[in-house]
Formats: structure tokens, sequence, C-alpha cells
């Protein structure tokens, strides 16, 4: 493809997990060269860059580092390694391939709001590639790379919410992990209550890239509003899965076609959901949307972390949302109204729905309780559980109306994911069965 | 060698708050007494310094932290979006079969607890099974019989 890889760079040639290989391609001299600036040109090179997190919300990194208190004498830096969002699956690839990375990342973002301690918070799910990180920072540790700073890492323990940076931060304090209302925000009152610097993995890892290239070469790479590039995880239906490292900007269709090999056996594209499973739907008349944050968003939806989730045309868009939202359901914190009630009404109306049990005025609540959702939720997470179902609604009415007016679903069986089961159906169905002896 | 109560001290120290330490001394409570048994929680409880209660509450929260007894090996079947549409759901029918079991549900024997979990972050390489936290990827029904016997092997 010719595109200039910068996280995953070398990954397929080295094993960059090994403390010299990753000297040996020039890690962790940019640790160096930002040891010899002011942290104050740390963060003006961070915000010069333009580089906006690539976590979900692509919130600009310097402005979260500009918030901070430099004068509080404790300060953090917290890296949201949980990824749990469905279609992600880029920062396992990135602390699995290029550790060191994010950990040089890790040291310049301390350095810059000066900080003493890191806190890397993975989730608990990916142990090989937390023995893998652990051991890196272990490596970085004896060889004295950390200075003056400490960098632990973190293992959660099973829980979508926790990618959710307030939610992050209750559990690493060792509490259920429930966001907090805000303001204030982190950066004022984080971890343990002070100033905080949280960020993606990826967005910390490119800091170092940041200083090795210079912001304006950074800047020369994808496009003006959002620099850079972004490791694309693309799954579904298609004939070439896997982690992607593209410039932003780069045209869905060419992420699917081009570098995917397209949609196997035959299919047609039904719908691509762009930034994971939380963002809305869009169609294949909109293949020629820009992959970065502004364009996604033009086309109606959200870059989200880059998970780009294609469906192909034996899908039933009843069962999918319903899927969705047995998720959010689940995930859901029971903190707030909205989020905790409105996540078992979708799963109940969406279940009437699929068996044929619905009539039409089912569709009109299923819009309201959408919509009496939507923004109204502590977090994210109720909004991220509206948009899968209000946009395969809005755009796919025809199927819904179709399994009203039929009694039935008109894919039933013959649907690419009929009878699909969720965890939360292991909640309600099956009791706990004792294990003898 | 460390006693348990040792090794959450350790813990504490590693964060400016001791309170940090609950989940990591959760997880090794759990791992020496198969799951988070009364027993279990006074004993973590007790090495924090803090009550059962609290430990039990944050326990409850977290879907790794087991309050009910488990089988010795842990099969899980991601069955979210990529996963379902890779054809997940044949992958857990097919465990289902091999384990005489329903997702959910532990082995007679008590060796293996079988169930669908959310998105383990392996979507490119669906559909993906975790044995013991150990993800196996491309994971089809044909596979099934040779992950099984694996675990029984291990056993």
């Amino acid at each position: 493809m010719g595109t200039p890889e910068l996280i995953l760079a070398h990954t397929d040639e080295r094993d960059l997990a090994q403390l010299d290989e990753y000297r040996a391609i020039g890690g962790y001299r940019s640790l160096a060269r930002a040891r010899e600036l002011e942290p104050a040109a740390l963060i003006q090179a961070i915000t010069d860059a333009t580089l906006r997190g690539r976590g979900g919300a692509g919130f600009p990194m310097g402005r979260k580092a500009s918030l901070i208190d430099q004068k509080n004498p404790r300060k953090y830096v917290v890296v949201n390694a949980d990824e749990s969002e469905p279609g992600a699956f880029k920062d396992r690839e990135i602390m699995g391939r290029n550790p060191h990375l994010l950990i040089e990342g890790c040291l310049i973002t301390a350095r810059a709001i000066e900080a003493h301690a890191v806190f890397i918070y993975i989730r608990g799910e990916y142990l090989t590639e937390y023995e893998i990180l652990d051991r890196a920072v272990e490596d970085a540790r004896a060889a004295d790379l950390f200075g003056d700073v400490d960098v632990v890492v973190h293992r959660g323990a099973g829980a979508y919410i926790c990618g959710e940076e307030s939610a992050l931060l209750e559990s690493l304090e060792g509490k259920r992990g429930q966001p907090r209302p805000r303001p204030p925000f982190p950066p004022v009152t984080g971890l343990y209550a002070k100033p905080t610097q949280i960020n993606n993995v990826q967005t910390i890892a490119t800091v170092p890239k940041i200083l090795e290239l210079g912001v304006e070469e950074f800047a020369k790479i994808g496009v003006p509003s959002s620099p850079g590039t972004a490791v694309f995880s693309l799954s579904g239906n298609v004939a070439r899965p896997g982690n992607y490292e593209l410039p932003l900007g780069t045209p869905l269709r060419s992420l699917i076609y081009d570098v995917g090999g397209g949609i196997p056996d035959g299919r047609a594209i039904k719908g691509i959901i762009p930034g994971g499973s939380s963002v809305p739907i869009l169609t294949p008349d909109q293949l020629d949307t820009p992959l970065d944050y502004d364009s996604i968003q033009a086309a109606g939806s959200f870059f989200g972390s880059a998970a780009v989730i294609v469906v192909d045309d034996r899908c039933c868009m009843v069962q999918l949302a319903l899927r969705a939202a047995k998720f959010y359901m689940h995930e859901s914190c029971g903190k707030c109204t909205p989020c905790r009630e409105g996540t078992r009404w979708l799963v109940q109306l969406l279940t009437r729905i699929e068996e044929g049990d619905a009539v039409d005025a089912d569709l009109e609540l299923l819009e309201s309780v959408c919509s009496r959702m939507l923004g109204r939720s502590l977090c994210a997470l109720g909004d991220f559980a509206v948009y899968p179902v209000s946009s395969y609604l809005r755009k796919f009415r025809g199927e819904f109306q179709q399994h009203v007016d039929e009694g039935a679903c008109p894919y039933g069986a013959e649907s690419s994911i009929a009878g699909i089961e969720a965890p939360i159906d292991a909640h309600m169905h099956h009791p706990t069965v004792e294990v003898p002896g | 060698m460390s006693t348990f109560y040792d090794e959450v001290q350790a813990l504490k120290a590693r964060y400016p708050d001791w309170l940090s330490a609950t989940m990591p001394a959760l997880r090794l409570a759990q791992e020496k007494h198969g799951y988070l048994s009364p027993d279990a929680l006074r004993e973590c409880a007790n090495a924090l310094g803090t009550t059962p209660a609290f430990c039990e509450s944050v326990a409850t929260f977290y879907d790794m932290l087991h309050l009910q007894p488990v089988g010795r090996h842990m099969v899980e079947v991601c069955t979210n979006l990529p996963c379902a549409l890779a054809g997940a759901q044949r992958v857990v029918e097919a465990f289902e079969e091999q384990l005489g079991l329903r997702a959910g549900e532990t082995t007679g024997d008590g060796e293996i607890t079988f169930r669908t979990v959310e998105c383990l972050g392996g979507c490119g390489r669906a559909t993906v099974v975790a044995v013991d936290e150990r993800y196996h990827e491309f994971v089809t029904p044909e596979k099934v019989p040779e992950i099984v016997g694996a675990v029984r092997g291990n056993a």
C-alpha cells in the first residue's frame, strides 16, 4: 500500500517486544529528546500536532494536558488499555507487538505534565498482552529508562464500562467501575482526586512518533483536521479481516475492498459499522466516506475506536440490533435510570419484534425509548446502547415493519446470526449449577 | 513461601492508596480458593483491612470474578457482533454438544465451566474462544473436539 506505518512499523520483521530490538529501530530516542525539552514545549507539540484521542471520543490530547494544574505536586498519567468496544482489537495488537512504544509514550506524557506515576489499566481478558507489557515495563525499568517515573500495569477484571474514563478511574481506585458525574473532568479531578491525563493506548503510542517526525512532518500524514494514522480493526463479513494502520482520511471503500479484499462468497454489503458496535450504521451508498473524525460525523456516524464491522446481506437487522442491545444491557452499570431501565426496554421490545409478537405501535415505542435515553445518561453508554438500535431502525425500517406485518422474522434461521446467544441469556435462563465435590 | 496476607501487602504497596489493591487481591483470592467463596472474601478483606461486604460489592461488578463455584477450567466463546457474523453460534452449539451442557453450566465432574462472553477483542480472528484466559482464534465447530480434548488432557 505504501502507507506510512507509525505505530505498527517494523512489527512484521522484528520482535519489538524485545528492548534491544526496539532500540535498534531508534526506540526511546524520542524520550531522550523529550527530556531535553521543557514540559510546556511537549504539550505545545502535542497540541500543534492536533493529536485527537484514538479511543472513541476524539478529544484533542493537548487540550486535556492544558487543563492540568501544573503546580499540583501530585499528578497522574493513566493509559486506557481497557479496549472492549465490540469490533476493536487494535490496542491488543499494539501492546502485544510494540509494548515499548506505549511505554515510551507514557514516559514522555509523564514528562509533559510533570507526573511521576503512570498507571496502565489493561482489560482483564488480555492475559497474554499483560504478560508482554509487564515484562517490557520491567525491562525498561532495569535499563534505567524510567528516571523519576514509576509505571504500574493494572489488570481489569471484565467490565466494558471501565473503558469509560471516569469508570476506569473508579475501578483503578479499587471500586465498582461506575462512571462519575462530570464536571469535574479527570484533568482537574482524576485518579485519587488528583489532576490526571488519561488517554487511549494508541493516542499515547503516537506521542513518540510526533517527536520523531516533528510536528510538521506528522501533520502531512492524514487530513488537516485529523493528522496521523489510525490502526483500523476490520472485522465481520470481509475476506481479509485484521488490523491495518492507514492514514486518517482513507476512504471506507479502500479499507474494505483494496485492503480487506472485499466481501466473500459474492455477497453484497448491507451495512458498515465504522467505529465499533456503539456507533450508527452506514449503508453501501456511503462507502466513499473518508475515515476521519469529521467526515464520518458528517455521514451521520462516529469515528469511535476505528473498528469497522462489515455486515453482509444475509443478516437480519432486528437480530443484529437485539444482539447489540443485549450487550449494552449486560454492561450497563445500573447507576443512572435512563441507561439501566432503557437498555432493558430496548431488549424487550426488540425481542417482541424479532419473535413476531409486535404491533405497529411497538416500533414507535422503540423510537420513543431511544429518544428518551439519548443524551440523558451519566456517561456515553446510554447513547451507545441507542445508536445501533435507532440507526438500524431508521435505515432498515422496512425490515422492522416486515417483522410486524408478517408476525415473524422474514429471515428466521436463514439469517447469518440466527439464534445467537448472549451472556445475559445465561443470566436469565440458566440457574447456576452446583459443582459437586 | 509468602502467604496470601503478605502478597496482598505487597500489592497494596504498589499504589498510592491501598484501596487500589482490591481487584488484584480479589483475583489472588480467587486463584487460591477456586472462586470467591465467603471464606475467600473474608480472607481478602482481612488482608486488605476492609470488610467482606466491600470486597463482595466490588467482586459482583466484574465478569471475571466468580461468586459461585466454577469448574477447574473455564471455556468462553465470544458471541458479540463480529464473532456472531463469523458463525459463533455454531461454535457455541458444538461446545454444548461436546460437553453435554448448555452455556452457563459446568460439567458434572466439576472440570469445565462453559459460557458465552462479550467481546474478547479478537474480532479480526473470529470466532474467539478463551480457555483459561488463553485465546484460540479462527475457531470453527470442527476445531471444538480438539480444544475440549486439550482441556480435558490438562485436567
